[in-house]
């Protein structure tokens, strides 16, 4: 049985300023992992990703920023894996499946060129998506740093 | 300025090139900016050859590969061959990813020297 060691929650307001904010302190705090810097650059950008998402897709058409937020989960376990689980309140999504394949994206316009959930499932060990459409999404992601 | 979320660009015109030294964290926030202000020298210079440097990039995700693929529908366009250089371990695969290194029109050259810690 894996036992948690270390949690820490934050959360941030959906504008893109966050994005690296976002990373950065995801990226401290399982520094105590001990990971190597590959695995920690993969983890940066797996977050990033997630929280792009929530800035570009889950929170579209929303002008007032200051009432949107992204909820950030981080656990720390002893067997030297970490969680990170990144949620919104925004519109959802109505087809997971469809989103999470490859190059698929709804805003083609501003350059998105749909890879985001393929970097998260490629840079982690494991990636769950759950969403209604309407209430939101939640992205959970697993990552062992044992080398 | 804020250190962790910023790129900053250098841009240097010489017999039909265009070299672009890129610094900085390379993300959906930063992205915008960055293609701004490169299609707005394509587009007053008109270059044979764009070269974007990233040997100063500490941070990309797939906004950035969409920055680059852009850039390199952009440059066909104009005829312009886009090379990336100095390319560092962390970007590649990001770019070997979406196989963007086997696209036509674009050259990559990885970093020689890697520096473990700045």
């Amino acid at each position: 049985m894996k036992m948690m060691v270390n949690e820490m929650k934050v959360r941030l307001t959906a504008q893109s300023e966050n994005e690296g904010t976002a990373r950065s302190v995801v990226s401290v705090f399982a520094a105590s992992l001990n990971p190597t810097i590959e695995q920690l650059a993969d983890l940066r950008c797996a977050v990033s990703e997630a929280v792009t998402n929530c800035i570009v897709h889950a929170y579209r058409g929303e002008s007032d920023r200051s009432r949107c937020y992204i909820y950030i989960s981080v656990r720390l376990y002893d067997n030297g894996e970490i969680s990170v689980e990144v949620a919104d309140k925004g519109c959802g999504i109505p087809d997971i499946e469809a989103a999470r394949r490859p190059l698929f994206t709804t805003d083609p316009d501003s350059e998105r060129c749909g890879m985001g959930f393929a970097v998260m499932e490629s840079f982690t060990d494991s990636l769950k998506v759950k969403s209604k459409v309407g209430q939101g999404t939640t992205v959970l992601m697993k990552k062992s740093f044992r080398r | 300025m804020c250190a962790q979320q910023n790129a900053s660009l250098n841009f240097t015109f010489r017999s039909d090139t265009l070299l672009v030294s890129i610094s900085g964290e390379i993300d959906h926030h930063s992205a915008r900016g960055i293609r701004e202000k490169i299609d707005e020298k394509m587009f007053s210079l008109r270059p044979r050859l764009l070269i974007l440097d990233l040997g100063e990039v500490n941070f990309m995700d797939s906004s950035g590969l969409g920055l680059i693929l852009g850039r390199l529908s952009c440059a066909e366009e104009m005829n312009c061959a886009l090379r990336l250089s100095n390319v560092t371990d962390a970007v590649m695969k990001i770019l070997n990813f979406a196989g963007a290194d086997r696209l036509r029109g674009l050259t990559v050259e990885k970093k020689k020297e890697q520096t473990l810690c700045k």
